[in-house]
């Protein structure tokens, strides 16, 4: 167990230093992001009674965009350097190369959450302190980044891969969309737990099946 | 091997009728090898011959679609991570990370190695490679011969028994080639057992114990050195590939 978490910290650690270096992801996906945000803002102003039906929506479409343009370097950047033939001749299992990833990926994604939502909550004049809100954007992070971290292994193979992800990789987590932006939407409203429990435990059974088959499946899509 | 006899078998590498296609196209047609421990062979063949992915399947890079890889007397497909940790795979791509520098590229595979004492061993490795000075700077910055030293130390890190090296000197120019052969020479000798792909006969031959050719993904030829006239082998090597000069 010590050596998996070794290894699959090892994986992560690389991807940290390689981006915070180059910063190449970084800055188009948080600039993407609030872009998104902020052109939504000028499209509803702030107050109006639409806000509380469409804020839920931008959020995480501002989220599912940025998101899918970070997953599209997971494994492009190591397609683009053959370091991707170094990692598979490493003697690990091929989901040790997954988990890897995935952690790089789930936290590169909650930082732009971290950036992204306190601009977005002042934006639309909502109230800044929303725990629940984070347990859903954690709980959304984990469904997301799961299947989008297979679904980017699977279109780095191929030669339109920033096309190709968004198609095969959207339709697959629109589940977990939905729930995140319905929960998101119960929290912003005010609204009970138990108004949200519902897309919660969808969330969490989702973030489970996901992982597992992910983790179950990765072999064959890294594999030639 | 005789019945209840549990020694090792004296094969390092062994291929039996291994084959690989894409689609419709064979690229390699019923391979059968056998590499001795400590052994070097040297394939040679034109471009698209099949050298590559002889050495992606050699490495479980690639699946077979037919046939086997023993290595060890152990099936690679079976043992797929035990076989990985004996292999040791220079290339022409260095397999490295740019943006990190020499030590942190090597720290970061000695972990997916499970290396122990992995700060020694790195240190040891980028002594042999001649490439101490350079060791905290960043991967992109050195020229391509450096770059491949690197690979070279990044492949010998977990003292591999056996190394895979398919066409190494790519790309390189002479002087670094001079540098680089220095370098493979010093980790290739003695007990390491070696399958080189390369288009240089003289340097090939020079190395080799056995040698092969491939062409269009089949063994045209295959002899141990002791054999070999070293001055006829261009001609027989054009004879097997169909080539003029």
């Amino acid at each position: 167990m010590r050596e998996l978490f070794t290894r699959v910290f090892a994986i992560f650690w690389k991807d940290l230093l390689s981006e915070l270096r180059t910063k190449e992801v970084a800055t188009s996906v948080l600039v993407f992001a609030l872009l998104v945000v902020v052109i939504f803002n000028f499209a509803f102003e702030s107050g109006e009674d639409t806000i509380g039906l469409v804020a839920p929506g931008i959020l995480w479409v501002a989220f599912t965009f940025a998101g899918v343009l970070g997953l599209n370097h997971t494994f492009a950047t190591e397609k683009e350097n053959s370091s991707l033939e170094g990692l598979m001749l490493c003697p690990v299992e091929r989901y040790v190369i997954y988990l890897g990833k995935l952690a790089g990926s789930f936290t590169f994604m909650l930082v732009v959450a971290a950036i992204i939502t306190p601009i977005f909550l002042v934006l639309f004049n909502l109230p800044l302190c929303l725990p629940r809100l984070a347990l859903i954007i954690v709980l959304a992070t984990v469904g997301f980044t799961s299947v989008g971290t297979l679904f980017s292994a699977l279109s780095a193979h191929t030669k339109a891969r920033e096309i190709m992800l968004p198609i095969l990789f959207l339709p697959v987590v629109v589940p977990v969309l939905i729930a995140a932006v319905k929960a998101t939407g119960v929290v912003l409203d005010g609204g009970a737990w138990s108004d949200m429990s519902t897309w919660l435990q969808i969330l969490v059974a989702f973030d489970i099946i996901f992982l597992v088959v992910s983790v179950l499946v990765f072999e064959f899509v890294i594999e030639e | 091997m005789a019945e209840g006899d549990l020694s090792p078998t004296p094969w390092a590498i062994e291929t039996h009728g291994l084959a690989k296609s894409f689609g419709n196209i064979p690229a390699l047609a019923g391979i059968d090898l056998k590499v001795k421990r400590g052994d070097h062979l040297t394939v040679f063949g034109p471009n698209g011959a099949g050298k590559t992915t002889l050495i992606k399947l050699l490495s479980t890079l690639s699946k077979p679609s037919g046939g086997s890889v023993l290595l060890d007397g152990l099936d690679i497909r079976k043992t797929p991570e035990q076989s990985r940790s004996k292999l040791g795979v220079v290339s022409h791509s260095t397999f490295l990370y740019p943006h990190l520098t020499v030590s942190e590229n090597l720290r970061f595979y000695g972990k997916m190695y499970g290396l122990a004492n992995l700060e020694r061993r790195i240190e040891e490795v980028i002594s042999q490679v001649q490439l101490k000075a350079r060791l905290h700077d960043r991967v992109g910055t050195l020229s391509r011969g450096m770059q491949q030293r690197v690979a070279i130390a990044r492949a010998v890190l977990h003292d591999p028994p056996v190394m895979l090296l398919d066409e190494p000197e790519t790309g390189l120019d002479p002087h670094a080639t001079v540098m680089m052969r220095a370098v493979l020479e010093h980790f290739t000798s003695g007990e390491r057992t070696v399958v080189m792909t390369t288009h240089n006969l003289a340097r090939g031959l020079e190395l080799a114990d056995q040698v092969l050719i491939l062409h269009e993904g089949v063994v045209v030829y295959q002899e141990v050195k002791q054999e070999i006239d070293a001055a006829a082998f261009p001609e027989i090597y054009d004879r097997c590939t169909g080539m003029r000069r």
